[in-house]
């Protein structure tokens, strides 16, 4: 070895010692957990190695809850949000007055803390003793009737967890929209208008792929986050996800740690790579499509 | 079709409030004969471009009206002018195929001018054809070069077959050697079309080598309007005669004395018709004559042979450039020992301008015959 490259090994080393401890160690340990059956973590024992703990995570119905939570807010929060910023931006885009006021607020849920958010949400769409809650008294306004959006139906509850989803991650996106819309040359826009291109023309024919790389970015990183999502549910729910039917695979992985029911670290492993295997087809199924549609 | 504009101004309102507003066109007032080339040309941020916009009807004129033959087109929106137009960096469409590019003009016809899609094809192949890229109709921009690129540009302003085709700094993004090919390019093409072209330059040479007609302005007025080689003749005032031909005009401070044109203390023309006063004197580097008892003393400065001419640089005390530069046959043998130079002056490639208004003053023997 060449003492330049020794050279650029030393400057590497403390970021692979701390890469090495943190990550990569960890993550070979998850899967260790993972194949051995019966761990215990106060002895340290086990009885064998082989795929009971996934076997036994496949069939738990809390589990299958949690998978079927966490799809539907994929499905939903991740489109219905891109596509919410999308509209938003081109509105900011298209005003000139206000809309440095308007940027500020739109990006005002991406500095507020989750669990105060959470907080309001709470005071929006919870039943308590004393009030129906903001969202009912209007519903009954109209002349309908109370929903416990908390403690209710499973509709509700997942309603409100989809809201407060899209409206935390909606002011990212928002962001990285604008910046993208502003940097689209205008003399394209100019050389359509020349042509006599409609605005909706425009708007599909050109915007769109102009910024559908900042577009897909977007839509990755959304799946990757929604299928991470547990604080969100916390906030809103309370620690006991289970209890509310309302768990994600996130959750699940903690409550099977720490949780009332916790202490299983190889089923909680076994639930870590499931999630794992799961984003990776995901975005990799995201990158092939993405290759086709962006164009440059 | 011919193109009038008739007291077209565009003001821009200044957003500081202590500075004056901007005065980009200022009270234009010509016509532009159908079929012609013609070159708009002035320095950087005259108000060309601003000019061609108002045309294209990408920016609505502050007063004054444009007409495309005998319509008013003023209120007009650009899709209803019937105009083509290149942009300076072509703005293709990166994310479609150079057909798609040329296509997608016709696309946003509507009513009963919609066209099939063989149609179109076949459309876009004949522009195709007269830019010659009808090879590279599947590639992206971006696997182009700049001279192809702006083909393409050229080919997709062509295939509605407007009224008139606008090209705004059309060779600036193309090297040297391209440069020089492309804008023959666009001369055959436009002589074969003969559509209405006008195209923005601020690159005099440009201008000169390809249009019929040139507009000389600066800061939003036109100073100028004629055949190149008019322009370059017989130049209104000082800017227009120092704007247009490489290498420059020379110029000196002389005066008129009882008819007689003095530089410093070298009488050196008769100059009938001029009164007595103090003058700018633009000599075109062809202009002078070098000969042992010319009445203009220089000091020689360097000799450049350039194969068909040899260029002599020296210096005059009188001078308002850096040097003097002057282009003599290569035939005639320069002195290189000498520190002096002497030229006589070829009259009519001597242009006398007053110093106040920097306007041309005339004199007889400085008229061609």
């Amino acid at each position: 070895m060449s003492k330049k490259e020794l050279k650029g090994w030393l400057y590497l080393l403390p970021a692979m010692i701390f890469l090495g401890i943190f990550m990569v160690y960890p993550l070979i340990d998850v899967f260790v957990y993972s194949l051995e059956e019966g761990y215990n973590s106060a002895s340290q024992t086990y009885f064998g190695v082989g795929l009971y703990n996934f076997s036994y995570v496949l069939h738990d119905t809390y589990f299958l809850q949690a998978v079927k939570n966490t799809i539907i807010l994929v499905l939903i929060t991740v489109p219905l949000s891109t596509g919410l910023a999308l509209l938003i931006s081109l509105a900011l885009n298209s005003i000139e007055k206000l809309k440095d006021l308007f940027q500020t607020i739109y990006f005002l849920p991406y500095v507020t803390n989750t669990l105060a958010v959470g907080l309001v949400f709470m005071i929006l769409f919870k039943k308590t003793a004393y009030t129906e809650g903001m969202i009912n008294l209007l519903i009954n306004r109209f002349g309908g009737k109370s929903i416990d959006f908390i403690d209710g139906p499973y509709w509700a509850k997942m309603f409100v967890l989809c809201f407060y989803t899209i409206w935390v991650v909606l002011p990212f996106k928002v962001l990285i929209l604008t910046s993208a819309l502003a940097s689209v040359n205008q003399n394209l826009y100019n050389a359509a208008k020349v042509d006599g291109t409609s605005p909706f023309r425009i708007f599909y024919k050109i915007t769109i792929p102009m910024i559908s790389p900042m577009i897909f970015y977007l839509v990755i990183t959304g799946f990757i986050g929604a299928f991470k999502a547990y604080s969100d549910a916390v906030a809103l729910f309370g620690t006991d996800l289970n209890a509310a039917g309302m768990n994600t695979i996130v959750g699940y992985v903690y409550d099977m740690l720490y949780g009332n029911s916790g202490g299983y670290p190889s089923y909680a492993s076994a639930a870590a790579i499931i999630l794992f295997a799961i984003v990776l087809s995901i975005t990799c199924i995201n990158l092939l499509v993405s290759k086709k549609h962006v164009h440059y | 079709m011919k193109v009038v504009l008739k007291h077209l101004t565009k003001i821009f309102p200044n957003i500081t409030k202590n500075l004056p507003d901007v005065i980009a066109v200022n009270d234009f007032d010509f016509e532009i004969p159908d079929g012609k080339l013609v070159g708009l040309l002035g320095p950087s941020g005259c108000g060309k471009s601003t000019a061609l916009n108002l045309i294209s009807g990408l920016l609505e004129p502050t007063s004054g009206q444009i007409f495309f033959g005998d319509n008013d087109v003023t209120k007009l929106p650009p899709e209803n002018r019937g105009v083509g137009m290149v942009f300076q960096n072509y703005a293709l469409y990166p994310h479609l195929t150079v057909l798609e590019n040329i296509i997608f003009p016709l696309q946003n016809l509507k009513g009963d001018k919609k066209m099939t899609r063989e149609r179109m094809e076949a459309k876009a192949l004949e522009v195709a054809r007269l830019v010659q890229i009808e090879r590279l109709m599947e590639r992206k921009p971006s696997e182009m070069s700049g001279g192809q690129q702006q083909r393409v540009a050229i080919a997709r302003a062509l295939v509605k077959t407007p009224n008139v085709l606008l090209l705004d700094e059309p060779l600036s993004n193309l090297d040297a050697r391209l440069r020089l090919q492309t804008r023959e390019e666009i001369r055959r093409i436009q002589t074969e079309t003969g559509v209405t072209t006008i195209f923005v330059t601020h690159d005099q040479e440009e201008a000169m080598s390809i249009s019929d007609l040139i507009i000389v302005m600066k800061e939003g007025v036109v100073h100028q309007i004629g055949k190149p080689q008019d322009v370059y003749d017989d130049p209104v005032n000082l800017f227009v005669a120092q704007f247009l031909g490489t290498p420059q005009i020379n110029t000196f401070k002389g005066r008129v004395e009882n008819g007689w044109l003095y530089i410093g203390e070298d009488k050196v023309l008769k100059t009938t018709g001029v009164s007595d006063q103090k003058v700018y004197v633009g000599v075109r580097p062809e202009g002078f004559i070098l000969d042992e008892n010319g009445p203009l003393h220089c000091r020689l400065s360097a000799v450049e042979v350039m194969g068909r001419d040899t260029s002599v640089v020296s210096f005059n005390d009188n001078m308002t450039g850096v040097s003097i530069r002057s282009i003599i046959s290569a035939e005639n043998k320069v002195d290189t020992s000498s520190k002096e130079v002497r030229f006589s002056l070829k009259p009519y490639k001597v242009h006398l301008f007053s110093m106040e208004d920097e306007k041309r003053l005339y004199f007889e023997e400085g008229v061609l015959k």
